[in-house]
């Protein structure tokens, strides 16, 4: 498959949804996995990468998973077909970073990739749609069961799969979940609640701006060891944290709803209307606004409003994405006016925020809330 | 405020919280990017910022089938090839007990590994047959047992 089919067509994870796919937008696991009597990439010759490379690609090509799917040696992409490839999911800044050696195989559905000397000489990574941890290990375990019976495996019966950093020992696991947590964060909740998580484990990863607002509320939650606990147990530990996540965002949003619902309506349109209209749009703008309609999209504030769209809009619009569509090299000036543009045609279809009459809001509103001072 | 990692203005803030301790790293656009810190997969974030304390090693251990040194480990808390484990081995123990929940792996295990521990067992089983057959002079069974261990050791890729 070449480079322009890949990335003409969404990925499944993009298109689908998956069970609380409200609240959680992906769920991914990575493997990490070495091959005995070769350096780790990061500490190998240009020589060893390639030789590995030339011994591994062909078995991982031939996985009944990677039937049609996409192959590529770093050294034949360019600088912005490969930020494509990261803004994608389907592989690591740093692999991007990358040449020579150093190659990536995708599956169609864009749903499994592995990464050829990365840190590790390989990466297996499957990426699912919402909540669903089990069938993202299902797959890269099935993968990497077929690769193994291909390949001599770096293994040692103490401490499992061993891997260029030591945290990474024993089972060569991070799962991980992305989360869209806009209501916790604008009731002030996310911090008790990241505390909570991170006390038992697992790491919790925010971006965030000034203060405390993290960029598109977005946030990670992944487990921190890899040796000592099996996978399965290390995945339902994961999975049984997050289903406490996404009620307590919920509860938030429903709370919202009940509490201050005129203050969530003006948020919501709001951002609707910047994004609808602007024409300079800084991607951490557009992050916040966009997280903004999602959650206005997910609590039936804006009349047919698709998830997936915004979704498939919050890709679209990453500097990488505006410079393939644009098929040049954008001036970040450049890319701000394109990615407004982008955003502009995506949501002319959409009818903006429903209205509540006068009537309506006026007897919803607690008079605690009315702000008359 | 100022990069952690060089001095320029910071832009990315970024908040981690592993085993309930609160970690904030401030960093600036460029080395938020060579650290890939906004790349949301973040996988390799934990690598990179958590702290760990070195491992007890004797600064002239070398690994002989890579050359890496134990200065090289120290300074990068990577390891050069996958023997290196055993090269490094003492003091890695308390270094992993201060990043996993165990020392000992108990989830996957290959299945060459898995079969290549069956024929050992067996081998290990069909030895001391061959010995109580040496020892009770039941010589044409001592030959049977003998070949059937060369079989098996045949198929074990170290010939162990
Ligand atoms: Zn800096
Ligand atoms: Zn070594």
């Amino acid at each position: 498959m070449r480079f322009t089919t890949l990335i003409k067509h969404p990925a499944d994870w993009m298109k689908g949804s998956g069970p609380h796919s409200d609240v959680v937008m992906t769920s991914r696991v990575r493997l990490a996995r070495n091959l005995r009597g070769f350096s780790f990439p990061g500490y190998s010759a240009e020589r060893q990468r390639v030789e590995l490379l030339e011994l591994a690609r062909p078995c991982v090509e031939s996985l009944p998973e990677m039937t049609d799917g996409y192959s590529e040696e770093y050294t034949g992409l360019t600088k912005i077909r490969k930020q494509v490839l990261v803004e994608r999911h389907l592989v690591s800044r740093e692999h991007a970073a990358r040449a020579a050696g150093c190659a990536v195989v995708v599956d169609r559905k864009q749903s499994l990739s592995i990464m050829i000397n990365e840190e590790d000489h390989f990466r297996i990574q499957g990426i699912r749609a919402g909540l669903n941890l089990r069938s993202a290990y299902a797959l890269v375990d099935k993968a990497d069961t077929a690769l193994e019976s291909m390949l001599p495996y770096a293994y040692d019966d103490r401490l499992g799969y061993l891997t260029a950093c030591p945290t990474n020992l024993g089972t060569g696991m991070r799962a991980s979940v992305m989360l869209h947590l806009p209501s916790l964060v604008l009731s002030d909740q996310i911090n008790p609640v990241i505390k909570a998580v991170g006390k038992i484990g697992l790491a919790v990863r925010g971006l965030y701006g000034e203060g405390t607002e993290a960029l598109g509320n977005l946030f990670q939650i992944s487990n921190q060891h890899t040796l000592g606990e099996k996978e399965g147990e290390i995945i339902a530990q994961i999975e049984k944290v997050i289903e406490r996540v996404v009620s307590s965002e919920m509860n938030a949003r429903q709370k919202l709803l009940e509490d201050s619902p005129t203050m969530l309506q003006d948020q919501v349109g709001r951002a609707f209307a910047i994004l609808r209209y602007a024409h300079i749009l800084t991607s951490k703008e557009a992050l916040n606004l966009l997280s903004l309609l999602r959650l206005g999209a997910d609590m039936d504030l804006i009349p047919n409003c698709d998830r997936s769209l915004l979704d498939m809009l919050l890709l679209e619009i990453q500097p990488a994405h505006l410079q393939l569509s644009a098929e040049r090299e954008l001036s970040p000036e450049e890319r701000d006016a394109r990615r407004a543009e982008i955003t502009r045609a995506r949501l002319q279809m959409l009818t903006g925020p429903s209205n509540v009459s006068a009537s309506n809001s006026t007897s919803e509103e607690k008079p605690s809330d009315s702000n008359d001072e | 405020m100022k990069c952690d990692v060089c001095d320029s203005e910071a832009t990315v803030f970024l908040t981690q919280i592993i085993n309930g301790q609160m970690t904030t790293v401030n960093l600036c656009d460029a080395c938020s990017k060579a650290k890939g810190v906004t790349d949301e997969t973040g996988f390799g974030l934990a690598e990179a910022f958590l702290s760990q304390p070195p491992p007890a090693i004797s600064a002239e251990t070398t690994c002989p089938a890579c050359g890496f040194t134990a200065a090289q480990l120290k300074k990068i808390g990577r390891m050069g090839c996958p023997e290196c484990y055993g090269t490094f081995r003492e003091g890695l123990d308390g270094l992993l007990k201060s990043m996993h929940k165990g020392t000992r792996h108990v989830g996957k295990v290959p299945h060459q590994i898995v079969t290549q521990n069956a024929l050992v067992g067996n081998l290990g089983h069909l030895r001391e047959e061959l010995a109580s057959a040496v020892r009770d002079e039941r010589y044409e069974d001592a030959a049977r047992l003998k070949s059937e261990i060369d079989l098996l050791q045949a198929k074990l890729p170290s010939h162990a």
